[in-house]
């Protein structure tokens, strides 16, 4: 029952046992440019369906231009094939469109441990024009009293904020 | 014209769009005035290319004749490129980057809210994923011109000449075709006429905070959705078809 109950956090869909056999072999593939945390966790799996021996991974992307994605799909197949599956499938899926708020609660702590400062839950941005700036924690020291420096980072899904305590710049995973 | 033909036209076009707007802020890579610019000209290169290609892969299921992505980007000249005008104007300085941003990400802010309620699945998904992105990139494009323009008097200046040079490319953004008349009756495309007022009062909001003056000069350039582009395209495809065009069929 647990597997039922991560699979729902997970928004994956899956039917059987054996589906849910699969989507925990993906626990092991992690995302390429945040090692920490699973595929699975990152909320990206979105259907696995085993017919004929034939495993079919839908996979969203989360941003459209992710370079990672490609290295995801590649880890998945590998991972799948080293499990015994002989016949895998891995396609891409559109809709819904991937939200930070499909990412676990586990692996947000995760993220902030590793130094990453974790979307907020159901906050995603949406105001295209002069929102109120919300509030994000530095990961280090759990202050509030922080800034942002630019909208844009190392990857696509995070933004570069400093730290007006600790004086340390963080990464943010964006909210969308 | 098919209703099949109508939509590979406006595939192309949403695709070419994004493809050549990512490219034009592609060569900025290593070039920004600052490195948390560089690196937002280049995240937003990414994310364009990344509409690009889905749209183009689209294009060519649509088309039937087993075109892929890298046929239609690499193996086309600029007659057969129906991205909008305003894209393809080269970079200029950092205000003119700014400016021809700020035009476009006001327009494909109204249009990719539309087309979230396209009946074509695909066009309905790639705006789902695009609004979401395409908002954070009007927030900070529009951010860059208020800070221009009611900065000092050198950048103030360079703002307002960067909005009026490339006004007359913006009316290019809204143009419609027959094709997109069927799309339109048949729920797929965004009618671009309805969006035109939200976008003039989006520019006028920002342009007002940031002590800015909206052109008033009427003349429009227009004709790329016939494949009629500025000299400058020319140029742009010419660098960026040049590896796949000298060894075809390359891969890393």
């Amino acid at each position: 029952m647990g597997d039922i109950k991560k699979l729902q956090t997970a928004n994956c869909k899956l039917q059987t046992e054996a589906e849910t056999q699969i989507l925990n072999d993906l626990e092991e593939v992690k995302d390429p440019e945040i090692p920490v945390i699973s595929v699975v966790e990152l909320g990206v799996v979105r259907e696995i369906k085993l017919e004929d021996g034939r495993v079919t991974v839908s996979i969203t992307p989360t941003y459209t231009g992710c370079p990672a994605m490609k290295v995801m799909e590649a880890d998945i197949r590998t991972k799948l094939l080293e499990k015994g599956y002989t016949d895998v499938v891995v396609n891409t899926v559109l809709s819904p469109a991937w939200t930070t708020d499909w990412i676990t609660e586990a692996a947000k702590e995760k993220l902030r441990v590793y130094g990453i400062a974790p979307p907020e839950k159901s906050s995603a941005d949406k105001n295209s024009l002069f929102g109120t700036p919300k509030i994000t924690k530095c990961p280090r020291c759990g202050s509030e009293n922080t800034t942002m420096i630019s909208q844009f980072g190392s990857t696509a899904c995070k933004a570069l904020w400093k730290c007006s305590d600790c004086l340390e710049p963080f990464d943010h995973f964006k909210c969308i | 014209m098919t209703q099949q033909e109508a939509l590979f036209e406006y595939c192309l076009r949403l695709g070419d769009t994004s493809l050549v707007l990512s490219h034009r802020l592609s060569e900025w890579t290593g070039h920004g005035p600052i490195l948390e610019e560089d690196l937002a000209m280049t995240n937003i290169a990414l994310d364009l290319v990344g509409q690009a290609r889905t749209l183009l892969t689209y294009a060519g299921q649509v088309e039937g004749k087993g075109r892929t992505e890298d046929d239609l980007a690499y193996f086309r000249n600029d007659l057969q490129f129906r991205n909008a005008l305003l894209v393809e104007q080269p970079n200029g300085d950092f205000a003119v980057t700014i400016a021809r941003q700020f035009y476009y990400n006001a327009f494909a802010y109204l249009l990719y809210t539309e087309l979230q309620k396209s009946t074509d699945v695909t066009i309905a998904g790639v705006a789902a994923k695009s609004i979401k992105e395409t908002s954070y990139h009007l927030r900070h494009c529009s951010e860059w011109v208020i800070r221009l323009g009611d900065g000092t008097e050198e950048s103030h200046n360079r703002m307002q000449d960067a909005i009026n040079q490339l006004w007359m490319f913006t009316g290019d953004l809204f143009e419609k075709t027959a094709g997109d008349e069927l799309l339109i009756s048949a729920g797929i495309a965004a009618d671009t006429a309805t969006l035109k007022t939200k976008w003039d009062a989006m520019i006028s909001e920002v342009m007002e905070r940031a002590t800015l003056t909206v052109p008033t000069t009427t003349y429009m350039m227009k004709g790329s959705r016939n494949g009629i582009h500025s000299e400058h395209l020319g140029y742009l495809l010419a660098e960026m078809q040049s590896l796949s065009r000298s060894l075809p069929g390359v891969t890393w």
